[in-house]
């Protein structure tokens, strides 16, 4: 749910890299920390265990530049992968405009990729929101490592709907820019059809 | 998408800083801030200058959520009121009208009794103000009056991302 704010002229967004443990959601936002402006972002937060696992969630601020006299702002946030914290993983998706899906392509990944996102579709909708009609990127992550499954079969079985994908290589960076990108022009194009 | 964005006029706004300023006051607190649930602050007053608002209005939506859920486990609607006890600092956290989050942050020049007494003024009138501001928001929906953002261009999303 945008936020638009008339007095401070501020349009802010949400958007939630869901997935799988592991699969690289923290590394995704580390990267667009660093290599960010600092004065056009905030302060990353990680609620993480001590091993740096995510606990509860990361947040990240980027502010985009402006619109129409409206200062353009994304809130990043990560959900915790694991299955077991499926509590904490849903309240994140509350108020959501954009998802990015960060799968693991590594073969031995593959059920966790399916089961996140039947979860994912499962906790959007209690929140009242329909998979095939929210701002939704996938991210086929790890394509750099010798088990990585190709990007057709990944494809096949985790992006039936044809949503906008992309590879990447969070560690490296690749392709992390084009996936905020790609979300973040979809939760915009979404705001202009105006609901 | 279903749920419709929130909107905040600069009428409403006026009005919210306003009750914020005078529960700083009143309540001899440091700081006094609001929150959307979802994490979006909203306003400030008192000594903000040198914190980090925007994360701390993100930690606090997840405390509340994180809250929220407990009292789902134990069959409670909500949990209305959240206390942080520190060495200096204190935290009152409440919610309003299932909608925001008030978050007074207050030392030993206050009491956790006169804090709560101010807040339970300050959120009545912040609650009323929300429900005009709700009705207001809809009402120009319905209208079909045009969001700021209804004639942007694929031009203008694309320029926001030139290098």
């Amino acid at each position: 749910m945008s936020f638009i704010n008339y007095s401070s002229r501020e349009i802010n967004c949400k958007i939630v890299y869901y997935g799988p443990g592991l699969g690289g959601k923290t590394t995704n936002l580390q990267y667009i920390f660093e290599k960010t402006n600092p004065q056009a972002r905030g302060k990353m937060i990680s609620l993480a265990t001590e091993t740096e696992r995510t606990l509860f969630f990361d947040f990240l601020p980027l502010s985009l530049g402006a619109i129409r006299g409206f200062r353009v702002r994304f809130h990043l946030y990560t959900v915790p992968g694991q299955v077991f914290y499926d509590a904490s993983r849903k309240l994140i998706l509350k108020g959501v405009d954009g998802v990015v899906f960060v799968a693991d392509a590594q073969e031995e990944r593959l059920e966790a990729n399916i089961e996140s996102m039947e979860n994912l579709k499962q906790n959007l909708q209690e929140h009242g929101y329909d998979i095939d009609k929210i701002p939704l990127v996938v991210q086929y992550n790890k394509m750099d490592l010798p088990n990585a499954m190709k990007v057709e079969e990944l494809r096949a079985q985790l992006n039936p709907k044809n949503w906008p994908d992309f590879t990447a290589c969070a560690k490296t960076g690749e392709g992390v820019f084009d996936t905020l990108k790609a979300v973040a022009k979809l939760v915009l194009q979404e705001l202009k059809s105006g609901k | 998408m279903g749920a419709p964005g929130f909107v905040m006029y600069e009428e409403e706004f006026k009005l919210i800083s306003a009750v914020l300023e005078k529960l700083v006051k009143d309540s001899n607190s440091r700081m006094v801030f609001l929150v959307d649930k979802n994490g979006q602050l909203i306003a400030a007053a008192g000594e903000t200058e040198n914190l980090d608002t925007t994360s701390l209005a993100s930690l606090t939506a997840g405390n509340i959520a994180a809250t929220g859920g407990l009292a789902k486990l134990l069959g409670e609607r909500e949990f209305s009121i959240l206390f942080h006890e520190g060495e200096k600092d204190n935290l009152h956290i409440n919610l309003i009208g299932q909608r925001v989050i008030l978050v007074v942050i207050f030392d030993d020049r206050s009491t956790l009794g006169l804090v709560r007494l101010r807040v339970k003024k300050s959120s009545e009138e912040l609650a009323a103000i929300f429900d005009r501001l709700m009705k207001k928001a809809e009402a120009e929906a319905t209208a079909g009056q045009a969001s700021p953002f209804s004639e942007i261009t694929d031009e203008d999303i694309e320029n926001l991302f030139r290098e």
